[in-house]
């Protein structure tokens, strides 16, 4: 176990290296930069202050000058200054990404608890009103598009009723008020997530059902719910634990619509806001972070099949 | 039982009160907070790095340039004492090494102006902003204005004098000098090239001693929002509010919710609704909210490509013109609050030219122009020349921006009429700004916005030697190509000339020649639409570059 582990460490670390080629390049190959929206936006300022700011920036200065001197020193610890908020990358990450992870943690545990129940409820009786009224509730989840459940959101608890706030992060006010603003954007973002993950978990729960062991159990007499939870789910769960760790990793850059209608500072709109800005450094740290949670969370996977499948065993399988 | 009633109905009172003072549009009264929504949060705080309208706007209420134009349009003093003219002395002419012309102003610093830890604002100041405005490594934006002035010259604690290397009309506008405090960030610049990572402005930007204004930022959530609080060494008059959040919340429909829910009070023209938004939130809310619109001098036109044989052709640029009806979709789209340009300069600026031809809408006189153009040969609804090409042109415009798009819809529709086919090709602000206007990659149209300060004299724009091109690293906002000796003579002219009437003429000519030439399509002058509160008094929307912020102590709690 503990070599497999290694090697797919080795495997994270070589992944993350070609990302940050891939990043690097591709943000310099988008046309334009920062400073040309400047002076476009600003008629005093001259050509020469346009060339003399690139210069200051790096920004006229080879790919391969600027990418083997980035990581020459990120290989050191430093990954540098953000150009858009003149901070080290670091200053600038480290509270975004706390607050998607309190943002997604509690998305990921609310959409992981309501969609066991919400799918197994459905698998048990396929096609009965029960199914179709969970189906349903899954079909709008996956359908209505993220900005248009924030605004219903925002229109029904904070403008209609004025019991939660619209957005954004208080000023004061303690755990409380922190709490309050989260409702509605771990709402909008669990709505999609649980009805993602509960029709996932119907379809192999429902499969798993079919199956022969299946029917032994229930010519044993076991109860409807000790089968459905000991033996279909316990077999339905190996792509479920698939699915939901490669999901977890994609929702921390992919919250930017929730982010950016609720007015929340996290990872997903600086990631957007950094590439867009040629903020090289920012964009990098941010993209490799999102990486390589996505990477250890697929690991986390992997490793979760171990115990929920003792057929399954790695010291076989890294040969 | 008396005894028992009172206190009953006085908590009664109280919890109506409270109640009735949670409701957005009547909590006025009691109001000593106030909470702004803007849709972009600043990337750096330090006043001299950086051109950014969010920066500016916060930075208005807790410091100061040293002139700016007021919203009347008129250049006044904010840090000095006086404004330094010809006139009162304390601006003169004087000889230079070279053996041209300077000028040397005097600048008298308010008495009373003290940075918020205490510390008077001092001549040492100026100084110390003009070595880091000055130095090409600080990164800061307008390095141009500062190179300008030669040397500042120490007179006592609170007067320099700065002598400037030419003589301009507007020799005393110093709207680009933003003092710095040399006492806090003078170990930031010993070594120059670090400056914009170590500047205080961003690493403890809450330090009380980097403003001087009415308030001082107490807190910044990167992203989110800016708290700023009552700066108590500040001399003017006392502010009304004892707290202003600045909000960011880049979604305008979230801005709007916000508003309605009471997360914000006031979202800012400047950076908040576009004119269409905020005309359909009036209508839905205007007993609750005010809107105020203020048309400046932000211009939307179109860029011609005058290297385009089309376009070449005077008569083909007054036959576009002629043949959209401006004045219809000033009021159908924008209901009037977006007056027609028949030119660059604005209505309100004291250089307008009011006797400039207008161009009104006229098809017929289009299709006649386009005839005599050679384009008469209509065939499938479209004109052809004589070699048999048709006549057809690209309209570009930045992607996602839902009012020009509409607008171009229009245009689309009403050039069809006359025969002229429109092909509409819209870029990413990015792609459209970084290459294909500033390298003229558009075949033929290029609809956007300048924006500018009163008496902008348009050598950037319209100056031969300000044409972008390989050769000189596409330097230059002149993207149509326009080249005209006498322009070129004008604005060398109108830029020195400092006798008001005199200058006067020379604009009149300038602006009659672009309406002449027509090598842009001039459109509307856009509008800023400030949505605020029933409540809320003394906004002054500017119409320029220059925010409302800057007069943040006249904003009042209606009585």
């Amino acid at each position: 176990m503990t070599a497999y582990v290694t090697h797919r460490l080795l495997q994270t670390l070589v992944v993350l290296l070609l990302m940050s080629v891939a990043v690097y390049g591709l943000i310099w190959l988008m046309p334009g930069d920062p400073i040309d929206l400047m002076v476009s936006a600003n008629p005093d300022l001259t050509a020469a202050d346009g060339a003399r700011l690139r210069a200051l920036y790096g920004l006229d200065r080879p790919f391969a000058e600027r990418y083997l001197a980035w990581l020459q020193a990120a290989l050191g610890g430093d990954l540098g200054y953000s150009r858009q908020y003149a901070r080290p990358v670091l200053e600038i990450v480290g509270p975004r990404m706390a607050n998607t992870l309190i943002l997604v943690g509690l998305s990921f545990v609310a959409s992981v608890a309501l969609a066991f129940p919400l799918g197994l409820i459905a698998a048990r009786r396929p096609y009965s009103a029960a199914d179709n009224a969970v189906n349903l509730f899954c079909f709008a989840g996956i359908s209505i598009p993220p900005f248009w459940l924030a605004l219903l959101l925002i229109m029904a608890f904070s403008v209609g009723l004025g019991w939660l706030p619209a957005g954004g992060v208080p000023a004061e006010g303690g755990l409380g008020a922190e709490a309050a603003h989260l409702v509605l954007p771990v709402a909008t973002l669990t709505l999609g997530s649980v009805a993602a993950y509960a029709r996932f978990i119907r379809g192999e729960t429902i499969a798993a059902l079919r199956l022969d062991f299946v029917r032994t159990a229930q010519a044993k007499g076991a109860t409807p719910w000790r089968v459905l939870t000991r033996h279909a789910l316990r077999n339905a769960l190996i792509p479920v634990v698939t699915v939901i760790g490669l999901h977890f990793g994609t929702v921390f850059s992919g919250a930017l619509i929730t982010e950016t209608m609720f007015a929340y500072p996290g990872m997903g709109k600086l990631i957007y806001d950094s590439i867009m800005g040629n903020d090289f450094n920012l964009a990098l740290a941010g993209l490799l972070l999102v990486t390589l949670i996505t990477l250890l969370s697929n690991l986390a996977a992997d490793l979760l099949y171990v115990r929920l499948d003792p057929r399954v065993n790695y010291e076989g399988a890294r040969t | 039982m008396p005894s028992c009633r009172r206190p009953f109905l006085r908590n009664a009172l109280i919890l109506g009160l409270v109640l009735a003072s949670l409701w957005p549009g009547a909590r006025g009264a009691a109001a000593r907070d106030l909470t702004i929504g803007i849709t972009q949060f600043p990337s750096t705080f330090n006043p001299l790095i950086d051109s950014m309208m969010a920066k500016s706007f916060i930075l208005g209420m807790t410091r100061r340039p040293v002139t700016a134009y007021d919203a009347d349009w008129n250049l006044v003093c904010l840090l000095c004492a006086e404004l330094p003219t010809l006139e009162n002395g304390l601006a003169k002419i004087e000889p230079l090494k070279d053996g041209g012309e300077g000028m040397a102003l005097t600048l008298k610093i308010h008495p009373d102006a003290t940075w918020g830890d205490g510390v008077p604002v001092t001549a040492e100041d100026v100084v110390f902003t003009c070595q880091v405005g000055r130095h090409p490594d600080t990164g800061v934006g307008n390095f141009e204005a500062f190179r300008r002035i030669l040397d500042v010259e120490v007179l006592d604690d609170k007067t320099v004098v700065l002598h400037g290397d030419r003589v301009t009309f507007d020799y005393n506008d110093m709207s680009g000098l933003t003092l710095l405090p040399a006492h806090l960030e003078r170990p930031a610049f010993a070594e120059p090239r670090e400056y914009r990572n170590r500047t205080l402005f961003d690493t403890d930007t809450a330090n009380p001693g980097l403003y001087f204004g009415p308030y001082r930022i107490t807190e910044v959530a990167l992203g989110s929002h800016v708290v700023l609080e009552r700066n108590e060494t500040w001399w003017g008059a006392t502010p009304a509010f004892d707290r202003i959040t600045v909000r960011t919340i880049e979604n305008t429909a979230a801005l709007e919710a916000n508003l309605l829910s009471g997360g914000i009070d006031y979202i800012a023209g400047e950076l908040g609704l576009t004119v269409d938004q905020a005309l359909a939130f009036e209508k839905r809310h205007g007993e609750t909210f005010k809107v105020l619109y203020r048309s400046g001098l932000a211009y939307e036109h179109i860029d011609l490509n005058l290297d385009s044989p089309i376009l070449k052709d005077r008569r083909v640029r007054r036959a576009l013109l002629t043949a959209i009806d401006r004045a219809a979709i000033s009021e159908r789209l924008f209901e009037g609050r977006q007056p027609v340009a028949n030119g660059f300069v604005n209505p309100l600026d004291w250089v307008h030219d009011p006797d400039l031809p207008e161009y009104p809408y006229d098809p017929a006189a289009a299709a006649a122009l386009l005839d005599k153009a050679g384009w008469a040969d209509i065939r499938g609804g479209i004109r052809h020349n004589a070699a048999g090409e048709p006549l057809r042109v690209v309209l570009m415009t930045t992607a996602g921006n839902r009012m020009r798009e509409l607008v171009e819809q229009v245009l689309q529709s009403q050039w069809k009429q006359v025969g002229i086919e429109t092909e509409i090709r819209n870029e990413p602000a990015r792609v459209f700004f970084g290459e294909t206007v500033t390298m003229r990659r558009f075949p033929h149209m290029a609809m956007f916005a300048w924006i500018s300060s009163p008496e902008n004299v348009p050598r950037t724009t319209q100056h031969s030697n300000q044409i972008p091109s390989e050769a000189n690293a596409w330097a230059g906002q002149n993207y149509p190509g326009y080249s005209r000796p006498e322009v070129d003579d004008l604005i060398d002219a109108i830029e020195v000339e400092l006798d008001r009437d005199k200058r006067l003429a020379l604009w009149k000519r300038l602006q009659a020649i672009y309406a002449e030439e027509l090598p842009v399509l001039p459109l509307y002058f856009r509008a800023d639409p400030y949505v605020m509160p029933k409540w809320l008094d003394g906004v002054r929307p500017t119409g320029h570059q220059y925010p409302s912020t800057l007069w943040v102590e006249e904003w009042r709690v209606a009585e």
